[in-house]
């Protein structure tokens, strides 16, 4: 349909008296309250009636006022966003070593509740950096990367308790593991084309996990594996908190700086140019099923590193770590901050690990807050907060 | 013991098969995983729990049990049908014309809005579905029959049967159709798109309220987080039968609740729920397009 | 010489037959045609000799190798590359990155080496860049280099996909209507690009409708109608044959 003409049918519409009835601020407050009543009872639901019939008149109210403000709004936003990276750019190095030596005192001033934040932060950002690669570089969905992260932390719970190897012996094992996974995972996955690739891993996710719950005998179950060691750098355990806490930033950085490095060459354009239009791919050359396989198993070593660390942090493993709101919520952290973007990604793990953390007395609601900010996101940016275009 | 387990297969897969429909009818149209139709289910069996206890306190339970009960299927199914259409108009409709992830997306956001404003407001323990109907049944030969059993077969092949001859004959199915295959031809010999959608949601949520509040009753027990599982299994068994296809819905429920209730009994029911997953890999891969699903390839 | 032998394909989807027993040869280093009205089968045809497509009968051979079976990445290796009618471009890279990429099939850097960025990395990465911008210089887009590839102009657009397949470093190269959608200044540029290619010694299949550039440039032409080969010969062959005419015209001229 022209724009002409649907302008046309929309107005013929809006003329009669039915379409503006149920468009009227009242049927929509109306609407939803109806809907809640249920679960609300009367009364709520009459409350809800009466905020939202307000809310509903004072959004129509400025609506007027409201479209160019928006557009004001996003030109200002776009505008700070390129501000912010063109001074980035300029000031790049000087704020990256002021962020560093942040970071590096950070232990010396804050309280251990915030370094624990800190820790868990840093595994997300790895974490998320390996689904970055699979959904934002290659573009395919993988609603089961918790797998992979499970993996990692259940080779080294294993490693360490039954046969009683190192940290530094047991890393290379769990991180081939979760690699290996990646690989076997890919192999049927990728013959599969879009949504049917995202079921298959939340399949395979849930399918870990119901295994990891019920082989009782070597992973105890939902009982969970205990009593697993930090790991020891030369002779010093690092049991300290702040010392795991410059291990692990140890960790995120080498971990940026490799997955930076990999972005930036043949492999990473190839990753992109797939999922940009795949069969252009392969006819200039690109071997698709090759390279998509390699981007599960790469997104599949980061998450096993970032599962070694976790269960060496916690010193304990559950099945109930791994679930499929995990999944989600690794892929809300990509999303949140930018597909393919490396400080979009590492802003919205610190984001999503912080922001429950410090909203401790709405708990209760944050999980709402999630879904529905999810929602919001998609419709009004649904590039992430720090994405580009 | 197999004919026992056959029956309390189909059972289940009548259920299965009633949320696939949803599912595969929204992908049909929207090519769109709608991963909040598994809360819809969820949210028909906390009503049925809402509305007949409603009904127990005001003394119709006592009055008219059957029209007690009738009434709760009938709010109920109206209630879900119209959460299932403002999920559309608020969460997907806005992103029709964006990358194929965003609304998936979307639908996550919903499904864990949903499942956690259910445990908010209604707790997170399970909840006892009202004892109206006691749990009788016949026995042949051993073999036990319940009559809400029963009734489950009924009304799930009912409904099907319902839907078939909608999807078939009514002018409104003939347009879903037209918009399953192609949206801009449909548009342009006069179908209104956002209707059609609507109707789709509409339809898909009803039923998954039939099958919420029948398992409610079935069971007892209704838990916040039932629809996720069961939202998965009916998405399972949407593709078993090929994804779009009305007929490979029913199939692939029925067949899936077979395959876990027998192999719940001979194999092992630790890893009850992993057959489903289990399945859907193997048949993705041997027909990646599901036992009724016509093969495409891409237009170059 | 003959670069590419087509010896007897056939295609069928279902039903339909897209292609039927089309036999073909081209000379290295010629500019060849292939016409046809709507449906004729002519993309159908690209699709098989790229092995987008799987033929169901028939042998292709370029230079003696049988690439009738091979994956697409294995066929630009070897040294076909194409472009598509409705292009399709990396729409969210840049206009260099889209031709830096399409020299992924003659490079070589794997995983260690783009992480350890050593000598060998540096000068393959310094090479890609080289070349990407003389790609971009031979198809007249070098002032775009930076630009996002979805906001170049269709004209602009339609030379990227040529300099992408530049950048494969291909010997036969397979352009689906080069010229679709041009205004005539632009087609005559487009046609002076064809001819630069083929100065630089490339073969070139080309499927067209504007018989001005068919006609022009072309030393051979195939004519398709309803998937079988129904005409070859020079332009002037063509002109005067009529049972082309009477595939564009139908009977009663």
């Amino acid at each position: 349909m022209t724009e002409g003409r649907r302008q046309k049918a929309e107005g013929r519409k809006g003329d009669s008296p039915i379409h503006r009835f149920t468009h009227s601020p009242f049927f929509i407050a109306l609407w939803f309250a109806m809907l809640f009543l249920p679960f609300k009872g009367i009364e709520g639901a009459f409350v809800l009636f009466v905020v939202l019939l307000t809310t509903v008149f004072i959004l129509r109210f400025l609506a007027g006022y409201i479209r160019p403000l928006k557009k004001r709004l996003q030109d200002a936003g776009t505008l700070i966003i390129q501000n912010a990276k063109c001074k980035m750019q300029n000031i790049g190095a000087k704020s990256l070593i002021f962020l560093l030596i942040l970071l590096l005192c950070l232990p010396f001033f804050a309280k251990d509740y915030f370094i624990d934040i800190a820790i868990l932060s840093g595994i997300y950002i790895i974490l998320a950096q390996g689904l970055n690669i699979v959904v934002g570089l290659a573009g395919l969905l993988n609603l089961g990367f918790v797998a992979f992260y499970a993996i990692g932390a259940y080779s080294y719970a294993l490693l360490n308790t039954k046969l009683g190897l190192g940290f530094w012996t047991a890393l290379p094992a769990s991180v081939l593991f979760s690699t290996v996974l990646g690989f076997v995972l890919a192999f049927p996955a990728l013959r599969l084309r879009g949504d049917y690739l995202a079921i298959v891993t939340l399949g395979f996710g849930e399918i870990v996990r119901l295994v990891l719950n019920n082989w009782d005998s070597l992973t105890k179950g939902p009982n969970g594996i205990g009593g697993i060691q930090r790991p020891y750098l030369s002779d010093i355990p690092l049991g300290k908190l702040s010392y795991y806490y410059y291990f692990i930033l140890l960790f995120v950085i080498l971990t940026i700086f490799v997955v930076r490095r990999v972005y930036s060459s043949r492999i990473g354009r190839a990753w992109v140019a797939i999922r940009e239009d795949e069969i252009a791919s392969s006819s200039i050359g690109i071997d698709t099923t090759a390279y998509k396989l390699y981007s599960f198993a790469f997104g599949a070593f980061w998450a096993g590193v970032a599962g070694t660390l976790f269960a060496a942090k916690m010193q304990f493993v559950s099945p109930e770590s791994f679930t499929f709101m995990e999944s989600v919520l690794i892929l809300c952290m990509v999303i949140l901050g930018g597909l393919g973007s490396i400080p979009g990604v590492i802003f919205g793990s610190v984001i999503l690990v912080m922001l429950p953390e410090m909203l401790r007395e709405i708990q209760l609601y944050r999980m709402l807050a999630l879904g529905s900010g999810l929602v919001l996101l998609m419709i009004f940016r649904p590039q992430g907060l720090l994405g580009r275009r | 013991m197999f004919i026992q387990q056959l029956i309390n297969g189909i059972t289940v897969g009548g259920v299965y098969a009633l949320i696939a429909l949803g599912y595969t009818m929204v992908y049909g149209i929207l090519e769109l995983i709608n991963f909040a139709h598994g809360e819809i289910y969820m949210l028909g069996a906390y009503l049925g729990i809402i509305i007949l206890g409603f009904f127990t306190a005001v003394g119709l339970t006592s009055y008219s049990l059957p029209l007690a009960l009738i009434l709760t299927f009938v709010l109920s199914t109206i209630f879900c049908a119209s959460y299932g259409f403002t999920i559309e108009k608020v969460a997907y409709k806005p992103l029709r014309n964006a990358p194929r992830l965003s609304p998936l997306i979307s639908a996550i956001g919903v499904s864990i809005f949903l499942q956690n404003y259910v445990m908010l407001t209604q707790g997170a323990t399970d909840k006892v579905f009202p004892h109206v109907l006691e749990n009788e049944g016949f026995e042949i030969n051993g073999i036990r029959v319940t009559y809400i059993q029963l009734f489950i077969i009924a009304a799930s092949a009912v409904l099907m049967i319902f839907l078939h001859i909608f999807i078939t004959r009514t002018r409104m199915g003939k347009a879903m159709r037209a918009v399953a295959q192609d949206k801009v031809m449909a548009s342009l010999v006069g179908i209104n798109i956002d209707t059609v959608i609507s109707m789709t949601f509409v339809i898909g949520s009803g039923l998954a309220a039939v099958a919420g509040l029948m398992v409610a009753m079935y069971y007892g027990l209704v838990n916040y987080s039932i629809g996720y599982i069961a939202g998965i299994k009916a998405f399972t068994a949407a593709v078993l039968g090929g994804i779009g296809s009305i007929p490979g819905a029913m199939f692939g429920g029925i067949l899936l609740g077979l395959v876990e209730s027998l192999s719940a009994a001979y194999i092992s029911s630790e890893y009850k729920d992993a057959y489903a997953f289990i399945i859907l890999i193997i048949v993705l891969l041997i027909k990646p397009t599901g036992l009724f699903g016509k093969s495409h390839e891409e237009k170059v | 010489m003959y670069l590419l032998e087509v010896r007897d394909i056939t295609k069928h989807f279902g039903g339909i037959r897209a292609l039927e027993e089309v036999r073909f040869r081209v000379k290295e280093g010629s500019i060849m045609s292939i016409i046809g009205p709507n449906g004729a089968g002519k993309t159908t045809l690209f699709n098989c000799l790229t092995g987008i497509t799987k033929t169901t009968k028939g042998n292709i051979f370029f230079l003696d190798t049988e690439i009738t079976a091979l994956k697409p990445h294995n066929i630009v290796r070897l040294g076909i590359a194409r472009t598509f009618q409705n292009i399709r471009l990396f729409k969210e890279m840049s206009v260099i990155e889209n031709v830096m990429v399409s020299q992924h099939c003659r490079t070589g850097s794997g995983l260690v080496a783009s992480v350890l960025r050593n000598n060998v990395f540096k000068q393959e990465e310094k090479t890609i860049r080289e070349k990407a911008l003389e790609y971009l210089e031979l198809s007249g887009i070098e002032d775009f280099a930076e630009v996002t590839a979805a906001n170049l102009s269709y004209g602009s657009q339609k030379r990227l996909e040529i300099a992408r397949v530049i950048a494969t470093e291909p010997r036969l190269i397979l352009l689906d209507e080069p010229t679709a959608g041009m205004n005539p200044q632009e087609t005559l540029e487009m046609m002076g690009l064809i001819k630069n290619l083929q100065g630089l010694g490339k073969t070139i299949i080309l499927i067209e409708h504007d018989m001005k550039v068919v006609m022009g440039i072309s030393e051979n032409i195939v004519v398709l109608d309803h998937g079988v080969k129904i005409a070859e010969g020079t332009p002037e062959d063509i002109r005067k044959n009529p049972l082309v005419i009477e595939a564009y015209l139908g009977k009663e001229h």
